[in-house]
């Protein structure tokens, strides 16, 4: 378990008092529900609070055959006997660590009866195959994401499933911030990175104008850090930024026209 | 020569054939002398395009075979293409007095293509600039085609071809620069004051206007620099290439215009010396500047954009304060604007809390303050019930009453379609509107169900045993559970001393059936009386099958009465559960006009694709042919163009099935839907039970 510890502070730099509020959910042994569009920061804010509370990061990114199976944990076979092995969320609550469920809506339905016994005031994780019921220690906090963005009626979270959350939303950092976090993290001069914060604000007025989402501050990042290596600000965007948005070819060029215009 | 003879007489019968010349009177052989002396290619080439110009109309096929000959010997044929299309696209549009206007004016679009060969149309340009203009901030811009770059604070216009440079790059940079100077008139306040009654203290109106145009874009293209250093470097490029030098008054002038805190009042106030001065020439990004145009479209807007305004807010305050709900305007909004760069960020507080601003409120909150400079105070005051009427607040009205009076295409979808003779689309051809159902009698379903209570019991059954089903699929590596055969296999292995498999568990494997299925239903006036009812009760057999199954499904009806009344009636969209209300709308199907497929498909291709499905079928049920009054849609026309509608709809990931009565549709489905992609029937009456049986088929 001590290498799923954290031990260098992750940057992040909070928006709004969600760092105060995960950390009184956790004291109050009440879940919590991340929201937020792609790349704005949820699962850094994971790890820094897991850094901050001081307790291992248990990360699963649900997909669509994640099973309740994959979570609890099965039965395997090795040398003729059968050998129980724990599953990523069993692993967690014995161990008191923080599980976060990756983009929980991916996953297969039944992962949701596992997860709400511990979501709620039980805080328990039944075991079936087992036999036995798991009950999760104080230490021990749940918490899952969701990017409400998605317009799919199948990737929609169920009422009884998020009213045991407490939620946090979360959204792309203003701008200053955001010019910020992109400088810190690509190593760019602020004057750069300014310009890349505009452009994604162009971008994200194309949001459903022929864009599902715009650039998101993970983007810029990755932007930032190709300038940082020398690339030119123009191939920059169109590597990270515009072809990871689009594959439409008219939206493509307009895309990168804007960024052509900005730098 | 007689050869060369042959030749001229073979044509001339062309001629004769394609231009009607037994009705038309025109005398084709000195044109098909012409023609029979160029080379083979460029002949078959010229004859083509007579041929498919004719298809549209004979008199613009006239008129360009009396020019192909000598075009063909000076123009590049790509060239001579472009101006065919524009030509036939003119017709399509503005009719054939236009479209003469473009076959007459060759010379010009000679001398402008011809001249560089680089020009770039605005169909070209208009899918990547208006995403572009959507990008940048403020007021969501519409791009539109006009006969100059100019805006009127809600659109911004291009020119049909933009062809002032040799390179097409530098066209496209041009475009593109003229667009981003059109939004910053509508960005930067150029349009803020009132300009017509500045204009009209001067004595030449129009020129005031040049002038103080002139000024602000100087002004405009040193903040556009400032804000967006590529767009500033294709300004300075493209003003040196195109030699425009300012003259020293000028350069005078700019040197204030350039500095960072210059506003429109500085061009203004620089207007009554620059009004003494002759225009500024050359100047390749200029454009135009209308104020009427602008004064016209403000004035309509101001009303509006408040009384949209004060409505969200009231909608927001409602929302936010429930408690409030009888007074919302009690709610104390405050709005602040601020500006980074280009970029505009609204910050609103509701009673002194932050909230963050719906889009709608956004953006008539950007709206407003691109007009007047701030927000108004009395912008920002909830409006109270009843005090605006809210139906006259959007822009649409009763979408039947476009049948009356005038005809216009608000709030219409336009379709393309495909005109075989003339090898090319017809762009924004149907005006289709979507229309509902007349809800019918529910007894009528009842009535079927016990009519065919045999067929219904049995339908069930089968498709209740079609439904998705977990499969276990035994030895496998990984997996749920122990599979205990495989493991007693493995032991008793073991004590043979043989090796042990690992193959040991068990996987439930889920067999998704991910299907999403459309069905089409032909609802023109010859499925009258028999047809139609079978076609209803083959959808009622339907829903009861597919609920049993639990595919997703809708059902869409279609008619059409010319290309500018095509309607398509949802029955049952993909969202809607098969209730009473889809039954009473399945019982009032009625047979209506006539089959143009083309748009239907496309729709329904086009509904088909927002689904997310891994399969997606489209299933038509019909009765015969593709057929429309009066405006050529039939025969091989409705057939390609239908063919055109199912290819498009192939490349989306659409499969296309049709089931159909028309006994002779052996001649025409299999090269619409393939060899293998429809269902003849030859007798009405097995319909409703052949179509849930093919669906079934086509899915297992």
């Amino acid at each position: 378990m001590s290498d799923l510890l954290i031990h260098s502070e992750p940057y992040y730099e909070a928006v709004g008092d969600e760092i105060a509020i995960f950390e009184a959910a956790w004291k109050n042994a009440l879940p919590v529900l991340v929201k937020g569009p792609t790349g704005c920061g949820k699962t850094r804010f994971m790890e820094y609070m897991a850094w901050r509370l001081k307790r291992p990061l248990i990360t699963v990114s649900c997909h669509d055959d994640l099973t309740a199976a994959d979570l609890v944990g099965r039965y395997l076979v090795k040398g003729g006997e059968t050998v129980w092995v724990d599953g990523p969320l069993t692993r967690a609550v014995r161990s008191g660590a923080l599980c976060y469920l990756d983009e929980i809506v991916e996953a297969r339905k039944d992962t949701m009866v596992v997860i709400h016994p511990l979501a709620d005031d039980r805080r328990s994780l039944p075991m079936e195959k087992l036999g036995a019921v798991l009950h999760a220690p104080a230490e021990f906090g749940l918490a899952i994401s969701y990017n409400p963005g998605y317009q799919s009626v199948l990737k929609d979270l169920k009422q009884s499933t998020r009213q045991r959350f407490v939620a946090l939303e979360f959204d792309y950092p203003d701008a200053t911030l955001e010019r910020r976090i992109v400088a810190r993290e690509s190593g760019l001069d602020d004057a750069t990175a300014e310009r890349l914060v505009r452009f994604a604000q162009l971008t994200r007025n194309l949001k459903g104008n022929g864009l599902d989402e715009g650039a998101s501050t993970r983007l810029l990042v990755h932007a930032g850090k190709l300038m940082a290596s020398g690339i030119t600000p123009v191939t920059a965007c169109q590597s990270a930024i515009a072809q990871a948005l689009t594959d439409e070819p008219d939206m493509l060029v307009a895309v990168q026209e804007l960024a052509s215009s900005l730098f | 020569m007689a050869d060369s003879a042959q030749l001229q007489t073979q044509i001339t019968a062309q001629l004769d054939q394609w231009l009607e010349t037994e009705f038309t009177f025109l005398k084709v052989e000195a044109v098909a002398a012409q023609l029979a002396a160029l080379p083979a290619l460029q002949r078959d080439f010229a004859l083509d395009w007579i041929r498919r110009i004719a298809a549209t109309h004979i008199t613009l096929a006239w008129q360009f075979a009396q020019r192909a000959a000598d075009l063909l010997a000076r123009m590049e044929t790509e060239l001579i293409v472009a101006w065919a299309t524009h030509a036939c696209d003119t017709y399509d549009r503005a009719g054939l007095q236009a479209a003469l206007t473009v076959i007459h004016e060759v010379e010009q679009f000679d001398r402008i293509r011809y001249a560089h060969q680089s020009g770039v149309f605005f169909d070209d340009l208009a899918p990547v600039l208006s995403s572009f203009l959507r990008g940048l901030s403020g007021r969501a811009l519409k791009l539109g085609k006009s006969d100059a770059s100019w805006t009127d604070s809600e659109s911004v216009y291009l020119p049909t071809i933009t062809a002032r440079f040799a390179d097409r790059s530098d066209n496209f940079a041009l475009a593109k620069c003229q667009v981003v100077l059109r939004w910053a008139e509508t960005r930067f306040g150029s349009l803020r004051p009132d300009l017509v009654t500045l204009f009209a203290d001067y004595p030449d109106p129009a020129h005031a206007a040049q002038q103080f145009h002139a000024l602000e874009r100087l002004r405009l293209s040193a903040r556009l620099s400032n804000e967006f250093p590529g767009l500033g470097r294709d300004l300075q490029r493209l003003r040196q290439q195109s030699g425009s030098l300012l003259t020293p008054v000028w350069s005078d002038w700019a040197r204030q215009l350039v500095q960072p805190e210059a506003r429109v009042e500085t061009s203004l106030a620089l207007l009554p010396a620059a009004y003494a001065h002759p225009v500024l020439s050359d100047d390749p990004f200029m454009g135009e500047l209308r104020p009427q145009a602008v004064a016209a479209i403000k004035a309509a807007r101001r009303d509006r954009d408040k009384a949209r305004l004060r409505v969200a807010l009231a909608q927001l305050a409602s929302e936010l304060k429930p408690q409030r709900t009888r007074s919302p305007n009690q709610a104390t909004f405050q709005a602040e604007v601020h500006e980074e760069g280009p970029h505009l960020d609204l910050q609103l507080t509701l009673d002194g809390i932050p909230i963050a601003p719906p889009a709608e409120v956004r953006q008539l909150a950007l709206s407003v303050h691109l007009d007047f400079g701030d927000i108004p105070p009395e912008y920002l005051v909830a409006a109270g019930d009843g005090e605006y009427d809210t139906r006259q607040l959007g822009e649409q009205g009763d979408p039947s009453s476009v049948w009356q009076g005038t005809y216009h295409e608000a709030g219409a979808t336009l379709f393309p379609e495909w005109d075989h003779a003339r090898q090319l689309y017809r762009k924004n051809w149907c005006v289709m509107r979507e229309a509902p159902v007349k809800q019918g009698d529910p007894a009528f379903v009842t009535q079927t169900l016990v009519r065919h209570a045999p067929l219904v019991a049995q339908l069930r059954k089968t498709f209740a045993a079609m439904q998705s089903v977990d499969r276990r699929l035994k030895r496998q590596s990984e997996g749920d559970e122990v599979d205990l055969d495989a493991l007693i296999e493995a032991l008793a292995d073991i004590h043979d001393g043989r090796e042990m498999t690992d193959r040991l568990m068990v996987r439930r494997e889920r067999a998704d059936r991910d299907i999403a299925v459309a069905f089409l239903v032909d609802m023109s006036g010859s499925t009258r009386g028999w047809i139609n009812e079978a076609e209803r009760e083959a959808l009622v057999l339907l829903c009861e099958s597919l609920e049993k199954l639990g595919d997703r499904y809708a059902i869409y009806g279609f008619t059409s009465l010319t290309r500018k009344r095509c309607e398509i009636f949802p029955i049952k969209r993909f969202d809607e559960v098969y209730d009473t209300t889809i039954q009473a709308r399945i019982a009032g199907i009625e047979a209506q006009e006539y089959t143009r497929m083309g748009f239907a498909i496309r729709h329904m291709t086009a509904e088909l694709t927002k689904v997310a499905a891994r399969t997606r079928i489209m299933i038509n049920l019909s009765d015969g042919k593709p057929d429309d009054y009066f405006d050529g849609y039939r025969g091989p026309y409705g057939i390609e163009d239908t063919r055109m509608a199912l290819i498009e709809a192939r490349r989306a990931g659409v499969h296309a099935f049709c089931i159909t009565i028309d006994r002779e549709a052996r001649d025409y489905l299999p090269r619409l839907y393939g060899p293998a992609r429809y269902v003849i029937l030859d007798d009405v009456r097995q319909l409703p039970r052949k179509t849930a049986d093919t669906y079934r088929k086509l899915t297992t």
